[in-house]
C-alpha cells in the first residue's frame, strides 16, 4: 500500500469510529485527539480494526506513535508496504 | 405500606407494533400485531415481536456502536419517557433522578455474538472486543441511560426474570418512598430476540410457539397454542411522588396503588398457583383495597399450556368470592412475550383504560381453552365503560424460579 492508500485507510477507519462527523479535512499534522472527538476506548477500536483488517498487531507501548495522521501513516508503512 | 403518594407522570415506550403510546394503545385497539419471521444463527427461523424505533434520534454512532440493543431501547424509551414528562435533566435535579430497569436477561446477545465473531479469527481471543465488560455487566440498560442523559443519581438494573417489568416500577416507587431520589425512570426492556438461545431454551421446552402467519402464533388461552413469541421492547414511566408532580403541575396518568412480590419456592420452571393467588391477594391488601375494586386483570398469560392454565386457578382464588368480578385480559397476543419489558409495556397497554373507558380484549383466541374461562374475561371483543368506571387495574408479570409480581395501579383522584 502506499502513503496515500494508508492515510485514506486510517481515515476511514476513524470515521467509522466518530462519535459523529468525519475526519477528511483533518490537519495531517496535528494530534488526533486535538482535533477529533476521541477517547482512549476509540483507540483501542483503530487498533482493532487495524488488526482485523491487515492482521497487523500494534503493541501498546506503540500507541503514541498514532498520534497524528502523519505518524499512523509512518508507523503503518512498513508494516502494510507488502499489504 | 406508603406514607406518600407515587404517581406516574410520564410514559416512553417501543413495541413491535408501536413506537410510543398513542401508536401502541391505537394498534391494540385495532388488533394490529406485527411479528416477523427472522432468522438466527444455529435455531434458523423463529416467529419474533422486532422494534422498529430509530435509535439515532437520542444516540450518537459510537452511543450504539459501543453500547447494547437493550440500551438503545433503554436510552429511547427514558428520554421519550422525560419528554413526555416535561422534565429536562439539568444541574439542579440530575443527581436526584434514579433509574431503575428490569431486564430477564442480559449478556447473552453479546456473549453469543463475540464467540461468532471470535470464530472468524480461528478463536484467536486478540479479536474479542474491549466493549465486551461493558455492554454485559448487569446494569448495562439502565447504565446506558445515565450516561446517555447525564443523569448522575443511581442507578441499577432489576434482574427478575419475566417479572423485570412490574419490578423495576416497584422498586422506583420504593426508591421514592425512601426519599433516595426525587424522580425514578422505572420500567423494563427487552433485546433477548437477538440470543438464539432464549428461543433454543424454549425450544427444548416444548414453548416456543410456531405458526404459519406469524401474527397469529402468540395466543394465550386459546385451546390451540403451543408457546411463546418472543420480542424485544421497553417501557418505561417517569414516576414522582405526587406532591412533588403537583407542584410542577404535571400531568399525571395514574397512581400506584400497591404491590406485592413473592417466590414460589417450588420449581426452577413450573409456576405455582398457590403462590402466585397469594401474591395477588397480598398486592390487594398492601393497596387497603379488596378484590372487587380490582376493575381489570391483565394477566401475565405467556401462551405456555401450565402457565394460563395455572395463572387462571389462581385468579379464580382470589376473585372467586367477589360479588362483582373484574374484567381479565391479557396483552402478549398483541406484542408476543417482551420478557424484561413484558409488565411494564403491558402496563402502558392498559393505563389508557383509566382515560377512554375501553379495555383491550385478548388478541387470537379462535377457541378459548375450558381451563382459561374466567368471569370477565375477554376472550374476543372489547369493552367499553364509562371511564369513571376503571379505577384500579392489578398487572401481573411472574417469571422462572418462581418469581411473582402483582402491581396495582390507581386512577388518579385528588
Amino acid at each position: 500500500m502506499t502513503r496515500e492508500q494508508i492515510a485514506q485507510v486510517v481515515k476511514d477507519i476513524i470515521n467509522d469510529i466518530l462519535p459523529d462527523g468525519d475526519c477528511s479535512n483533518i490537519n495531517p499534522e496535528q494530534k488526533l485527539r486535538e482535533q477529533l472527538e476521541l477517547d482512549s476506548m476509540d483507540f483501542l477500536d483503530i487498533v482493532m480494526e487495524i488488526r482485523k483488517r491487515y492482521r497487523v498487531e500494534i503493541p501498546e507501548p506503540d500507541y503514541p506513535r498514532l498520534a497524528t495522521l502523519n505518524s499512523c501513516v509512518d508507523y503503518l508503512e512498513p508494516k502494510l508496504k507488502d499489504k | 405500606m406508603k406514607t406518600n403518594r407515587i404517581v406516574i407522570t410520564g410514559m416512553g415506550l417501543t413495541a413491535p407494533n408501536g413506537g410510543n403510546p398513542s401508536e401502541f394503545r391505537a394498534n391494540i385497539l385495532s388488533g394490529i400485531v406485527r411479528f416477523q419471521i427472522i432468522e438466527l444463527r444455529y435455531i434458523g427461523k423463529v416467529i419474533a415481536g422486532v422494534c422498529s424505533f430509530n435509535p439515532s434520534k437520542y444516540q450518537n454512532k459510537k452511543e450504539v456502536r459501543a453500547g447494547t440493543r437493550a440500551g438503545s431501547i433503554g436510552i429511547y424509551c427514558a428520554q421519550e419517557a422525560l419528554v413526555d414528562s416535561m422534565i429536562e435533566v439539568n444541574e439542579s435535579n440530575k443527581s436526584r433522578i434514579g433509574t431503575y430497569i428490569g431486564i430477564t436477561e442480559h449478556g447473552n446477545v453479546e456473549t453469543e455474538n463475540e464467540i461468532a465473531n471470535i470464530a472468524n479469527y480461528n478463536y484467536d481471543v486478540r479479536f474479542w472486543n474491549h466493549y465486551h465488560n461493558p455492554r454485559t455487566v448487569a446494569n448495562n440498560p439502565a447504565g446506558e441511560i445515565t450516561v446517555n442523559t447525564g443523569i448522575t443519581g443511581p442507578h441499577y438494573c432489576i434482574g427478575a426474570a419475566c417479572a423485570a417489568g412490574n419490578m423495576g416500577i416497584i422498586q422506583g416507587a420504593q426508591q421514592l418512598l425512601l426519599g433516595e431520589v426525587d424522580i425514578a425512570i422505572a420500567g423494563g426492556v427487552s433485546e433477548s430476540i437477538h440470543t438464539f438461545g432464549i428461543f433454543a431454551g424454549f425450544k427444548s421446552q416444548n414453548a416456543l410457539a410456531w405458526h404459519e402467519d406469524a401474527n397469529k402464533a402468540s395466543r394465550p388461552f386459546d385451546i390451540g397454542r403451543n408457546g411463546i413469541v418472543v420480542s424485544e421492547g421497553g417501557a418505561a414511566f417517569i414516576l414522582e411522588r405526587l406532591s412533588d408532580a403537583k407542584k410542577r403541575n404535571a400531568r399525571i396518568y395514574a397512581e400506584i396503588a400497591g404491590w406485592a412480590n413473592n417466590s414460589d419456592g417450588t420449581s426452577y420452571v413450573l409456576p405455582n398457583p398457590e403462590r402466585q393467588a397469594e401474591c395477588m391477594a397480598l398486592a390487594i391488601k398492601n393497596s387497603g383495597i379488596s378484590p372487587e375494586d380490582i376493575s381489570l386483570i391483565n394477566t401475565h398469560a405467556t401462551a405456555t399450556k401450565a402457565g394460563d392454565i395455572q395463572e387462571c386457578e389462581a385468579v379464580r382464588k382470589v376473585f372467586s368470592a367477589a360479588k362483582k368480578h373484574p374484567f381479565v385480559n391479557n396483552t402478549k397476543g398483541f406484542i408476543g412475550h417482551a420478557m424484561g419489558a413484558a409488565g411494564a409495556l403491558e402496563l402502558a397497554a392498559n393505563i389508557p383504560s383509566f382515560s377512554d373507558g375501553i379495555i383491550h380484549p385478548c388478541h387470537n383466541i379462535d377457541k378459548l381453552d375450558p381451563e382459561c374461562e374466567l368471569p370477565g374475561l375477554l376472550a374476543g371483543e372489547k369493552a367499553i365503560r364509562s371511564p369513571s368506571e376503571i379505577k384500579f387495574i392489578l398487572n401481573n408479570s411472574f417469571g422462572m424460579l418462581g418469581i411473582n409480581s402483582s402491581l396495582i395501579v390507581k386512577k388518579f383522584d385528588e
